[in-house]
């Protein structure tokens, strides 16, 4: 196992393009062991790519990636047999049953050692016993998704690569599944999980808003969330279609979202009479509504990067 | 660790073949066809591909009406090939029948046939052939030959002698005597093995893609050439057991023997399935689905059949084509397989067929693995 606080994953002016389509667009990344990393950005963003050019299954178009040291085009070998990988489609056998799909994963690894008592060890962990004959085709999401992380871990691998993990399952075992990749990030293992759930991205250590393949925003869930570059308002009581219409028409102002009788304005952190001058649109419409000030949340994060990212070109 | 790492590949591999054993049995299609595609086109193959027509319907119109004219509708009922299924004097009548498809061939004797057969360079006898059947013009041909030539020089029938170089010619085309299902069963075996082998290896990688496995077996230690192997391994089997049932069923049904030697022709079938697998390895590097997988391997599975001098013979194609059918390892196995079977040659005397084959395995494993590891890309 590598050291915690050393650096896992690092990568510079990392690219991929498909063609003419740049998927992946000069990232630098930075991610120390031990600790969840998270990928948040919209589907397309380049998130997978990303993830598949650091197991090297994809090689990067232009700039480099090493994973504890290792080129991930020289020695995508040798980083293999320390890498977990868990694909956004659920990628072992339908065919198979639990232990059928667990077996083959350790003799692909090289497991060493009593090989069926560390499946049976996986089958605890992951809440596999019932499921120990019954074809992965025939599971839940949920079950799936636990058989698919038990295979990702057989082997014990430093770092674990989950692309949208918790895409196909309900919201309780997407709480388990979590839980699970805290423990194993406590075990010392290296996590970097893609997610387009805000809740998800805000329980990783650190996160990377991905967007258009280009990172738009770093660092850790709190800190973004602070440093957001805008003021964020929420105004309560106008709910109808005409609030929003009217607010987004003002210059100054990145967004509008409506959550059920509340709206949450995003606006530019240079104007300092934003409040006011809110106030005083809805005046003007005969809207009675309370605005105040709040504090950002990661949406707001998101959406205020992604922004200026469609701004910058 | 050389020895350990040999020992980590081996249990891959195995590990590989186990995993498409086991899907293979539980998927109930496939495992069927593993049996019923042989047993199915060996049946097929054997009862409808057959040069030797027999029993055709046929319409006589006999305006001689002569002894000598009736001896020669009873040559051409002895011969089998035709069934006389009508007989008339009006020659609309005849053309009736044949236009209604109700008879393939007409025999018109004309009224001075004796005459004609004596002395007259005229034609003696007109057979109508139903030329959208196009096999039958050659049948015919030899139908015409058959009665004269056994006549020819001992009698009534020597004044067909201007005719006789021309229907010895016809004669040597179609031979009443031979049996079909001799020459077809066993080039019938690479057929089979060629429909089977590139069929199924095509779509094995391909499946993996389509159902998203590849994804995570590419983040395995697993090597290409490892994941390949172990896919075509359970194949192999399937291969020779398919071989069986075909050698079986063939001496069983047509009793087609195996002159020569089994273990050459379990050897050269050894080395025609690996060949096979390859092209369909090869394949599989092409086609993204299985539905296109499909499509490539039949595009190879036609010419195979068409050019392998199954169908026809190697010698009377266009030079093009047979340097195509060079290309092709069943116009390699036809000819290995055809020796052993029927003439008893040793598997050695093949030599040069089993290089080809080799050259186009070790080619086509060589194209895959290249080409599979762009693919990653």
């Amino acid at each position: 196992m590598s050291e915690p606080g050393q650096t896992a994953i690092s990568a510079r002016q990392l690219t991929r393009k498909f063609g003419a389509k740049v998927a992946v667009d000069h990232i630098d990344l930075d991610i120390p062991s031990g600790r969840i990393y998270g990928f948040l950005g919209p589907n397309g963003s380049g998130k997978s790519t990303t993830l598949r050019m650091l197991c090297g299954m994809l090689l990067p178009s232009d700039g480099h990636a090493e994973v504890f040291g290792l080129s991930v085009v020289k020695d995508a070998e040798a980083i293999r047999r320390r890498l977990g990988y868990m694909p956004q489609k659920f990628s072992l056998w339908e065919d198979l049953t639990t232990d059928e799909n667990l077996r083959f994963m350790a003799d692909l690894y090289g497991l060493e050692g009593n090989v069926e008592a560390r499946i049976a060890e996986q089958r605890a962990t992951y809440n596999l016993e019932d499921l120990r004959t019954q074809r992965a085709g025939t599971m839940s999401g949920g079950q799936k998704q636990r058989l698919a992380l038990a295979a990702a871990t057989l082997h014990s691998p430093e770092l674990l690569l989950l692309d949208e993990p918790t895409s196909a399952v309900d919201p309780q075992s997407r709480r388990d599944f979590w839980e699970r990749l805290f423990q194993l990030a406590e075990g010392g293992a290296t996590i970097l999980v893609s997610t387009h759930y805000m809740d998800e991205a805000e329980r990783c250590h650190g996160l990377a808003i991905i967007a258009e393949g280009r990172m738009v925003a770093e660092g850790t869930p709190r800190a973004l969330m602070a440093a957001v570059d805008a003021n964020i308002y929420e105004i309560e009581g106008a709910d109808g279609s005409e609030a929003p219409r009217l607010i987004r028409e003002l210059p100054w102002v990145h967004g509008v979202t409506q959550l059920g009788i509340r709206l949450r304005v995003l606006a530019n952190r240079s104007v300092k009479d934003a409040e006011v001058q809110l106030r005083t649109l809805l005046k003007q419409h005969h809207i009675e509504a309370k605005v105040e000030l709040t504090s950002a949340s990661l949406e707001d994060v998101f959406v205020v990067a992604t922004r200026r990212e469609n701004n910058g070109r | 660790m050389a020895v350990s790492r040999m020992r980590a590949a081996v249990r891959r591999l195995k590990a590989v073949a186990t995993k498409e054993v086991r899907q293979l049995s539980r998927d109930r299609v496939t495992f069927g066809m593993i049996v019923g595609v042989p047993l199915m086109q060996i049946i097929l193959f054997g009862y409808a591909i057959n040069y030797d027509v027999r029993n055709l319907a046929t319409v006589v119109q006999d305006d001689a009406n002569t002894s000598m004219s009736r001896e020669f509708i009873a040559q051409l009922k002895a011969t089998q090939v035709v069934h006389i299924t009508y007989t008339t004097r009006s020659s609309d009548e005849l053309e009736r029948l044949m236009r209604e498809g109700r008879a393939s061939m007409a025999v018109v004797i004309p009224h001075d046939f004796e005459r004609r057969l004596q002395a007259d360079t005229r034609p003696v006898v007109q057979i109508l052939v139903d030329g959208s059947q196009p096999q039958l013009a050659v049948v015919a041909g030899g139908i015409a030959a058959v009665p004269l030539l056994t006549r020819h020089g001992e009698g009534p029938y020597s004044g067909g002698k201007r005719m006789a170089p021309r229907r010895i010619e016809i004669r040597t085309l179609y031979n009443p005597e031979k049996r079909t299902a001799v020459q077809i069963v066993p080039a019938l075996i690479g057929v089979i093995l060629t429909m089977t082998m590139v069929l199924f290896t095509s779509g094995a990688i391909v499946r993996e893609r389509e159902r998203g496995n590849l994804e995570l077996l590419i983040a395995t230690p697993l090597s290409s050439l490892e994941l390949m192997v172990g896919k075509l391994l359970p194949y192999v089997f399937i291969g020779l057991i398919q071989t069986t049932i075909i050698l079986i069923v063939g001496a069983w049904l047509f009793s087609v023997p195996v002159v020569g030697r089994l273990v050459d022709l379990y050897a050269a079938a050894l080395v025609f399935i690996a060949a096979t697998l390859g092209l369909g390895l090869f394949v599989s590097t092409l086609a993204q689905t299985q539905f296109q997988a499909f499509q490539l391997a039949f595009l190879t599975l036609l010419p195979s059949i068409l050019l392998s001098g199954f169908m026809f013979p190697f010698e009377g194609m266009p030079v093009a084509a047979q340097w195509l059918a060079e290309l092709l390892p069943l116009t390699h196995f036809n000819v290995i397989i055809r020796g052993i079977m029927l003439r008893g040659a040793d598997l050695p005397e093949a030599w040069l067929q089993l290089l080809k084959l080799s050259g186009f395995l070790t080619v086509m494993l060589i194209v895959a693995v290249v080409r599979f590891k762009k693919r990653l890309d």
